[in-house]
């Protein structure tokens, strides 16, 4: 399974806000139990859906920037981002299923 | 007959895997019952992997962090074969005498004996804003979240043990923490109690409930109703941390087991025997009272020796009935 790219304050806007595809960002840090469980969720996502999605991560510990320019105050988050606008906040870890239900517009 | 049998009939399937459905899996594995465990996609070790200290595990003088504990016990339960798989079970069918398990993944698993040990899942205070609020401020998740309120004033409801926690690990981050309680004196343990008590940073607000969380697009105060004299007055706040307690998580088999008045499962005196034969329950999913990790762990235990005795009661039943059937067919023909 594809690792999931890491962004960071310095590439956020390259990476997520000036990309072609619609963007799945992960905001998560080491000491969050949660986050940690939603990664492999996400992995198997990212790979059933690369046609239409890109999933990359931020560590919100390491980027304070991006994380409080979104206003994030809970993790995981997973915002999809779309043209440079974020489309839609999932909070929590979910299973694949959830997921993909949630973000079902963009897949 | 047109029903198909099964490819494989697994002896038990634990469905959770907090302390209860790793312990269930220690003790069934070593009894050669090759379980698979449950664990959940996204749940696996259950609440105890979003605490930190737990200091009243025996066997653990110094302590241990939730998530180690957690990862322990799964080893332990691997060490001796269990199947554990991070896997959801999103339907269950539970009353014939071979169970039938559906996977979030797909596919399902079939099995003599299940153990339900799905835990219980936090209550929400059912409050306007709340919802909404929720991941915006409002948390249930105080080593994920604490973080990102860094020098700012926020809140705790509840006055149990989990809140206190919650509270004091809190003070890590912020400049003060309100901890807002029903009544006028603390659930929590007196250890735990003395310690919020004893922290500078934590205020309690006694004999108050939270009517109201608002804010936009994020937190920014409570409405809050004293209980006593009914007068209502507002809270500055930035974040909102929910720690009233849990509910059983039965939904999956709410419809196929009887429940108890409390929500939890019903079992049979002391034993984990559920209303179904085949069916037992252990941990948070049947004990509306003492929720504690060690006894969710003794729990299990008792599962899985019910899961060992039923399986041996039932072969026996089985191989007396195999016996018989020549005769039956010699009669028939």
């Amino acid at each position: 399974m594809a690792e999931i790219k890491a962004v960071t304050d310095a590439t956020f806007e390259d990476d997520v806000l000036k990309a072609d595809k619609t963007v799945l960002v992960d905001f998560w840090a080491e000491w969050c139990g949660p986050c940690r469980a939603l990664g492999p969720e996400l992995e198997k996502l990212a790979d059933e859906h690369t046609a239409k999605i890109e999933v990359v991560k931020l560590n919100v510990d390491e980027n304070p920037g991006t994380a409080a320019k979104y206003g994030i105050t809970s993790i995981p988050a997973v915002f999809a981002f779309d043209g440079g606008e974020k489309v839609h906040a999932s909070i929590g870890a979910k299973p694949k299923p959830a997921l993909e239900q949630e973000f079902a517009q963009w897949l | 007959m047109t029903h198909q049998m099964p490819d494989q009939v697994h002896d038990v399937i634990i469905v959770g895997s907090g302390p209860a459905g790793y312990t269930a899996a220690v003790y069934t594995a070593r009894a050669n019952l090759s379980p698979i465990v449950l664990a959940g996609s996204v749940t696996a070790g259950g609440e105890l992997m979003n605490t930190t200290d737990v200091e009243n595990f025996p066997g653990f003088p110094e302590g241990v962090m939730g998530p180690d504990l957690m990862m322990n016990m799964e080893a332990q339960a691997r060490r001796f074969g269990a199947d554990i798989r991070n896997e959801d079970a999103t339907a269950l069918k539970l009353d014939a005498p071979i169970k039938e398990i559906t996977l979030g993944s797909g596919g399902t698993l079939h099995a003599r004996s299940v153990i339900l040990a799905t835990g219980s899942a936090y209550r929400e205070l059912g409050v306007p804003g709340e919802k909404q609020l929720s991941g915006h401020g409002v948390s249930w998740c105080a080593t994920c979240d604490g973080f990102f309120f860094r020098d700012q004033v926020i809140a705790v409801v509840g006055g149990g043990d989990s809140a206190m926690e919650e509270a004091l690990f809190l003070t890590k981050f912020a400049s003060k923490v309100y901890v807002i309680h029903r009544r006028d004196s603390l659930r929590a343990s007196q250890i735990m109690a003395d310690r919020a008590k004893a922290n500078e940073k934590i205020e309690f607000i006694w004999d108050t409930e939270v009517i109201e969380v608002r804010g936009d697009g994020k937190v920014s105060e409570l409405e809050l109703r004293n209980l006593v004299d009914g007068t209502e007055s507002t809270l500055d706040v930035s974040g909102l941390f929910v720690a009233i307690g849990h509910d059983p998580r039965v939904q999956l088999f709410a419809d196929q087991v009887d429940l108890t008045s409390e929500g939890t499962v019903q079992v049979e005196g002391r034993t984990s025997r559920t209303s179904l034969p085949g069916v037992f329950a252990a941990g948070d999913v049947l004990d509306p009272h003492y929720r504690q990790a060690i006894t969710a762990a003794g729990s299990g235990c008792v599962a899985a020796l019910d899961v060992e005795e039923y399986l041996a009661d039932t072969a026996d039943t089985d191989a007396a009935e195999a016996h018989q059937t020549p005769k039956v067919d010699v009669a028939a023909g």
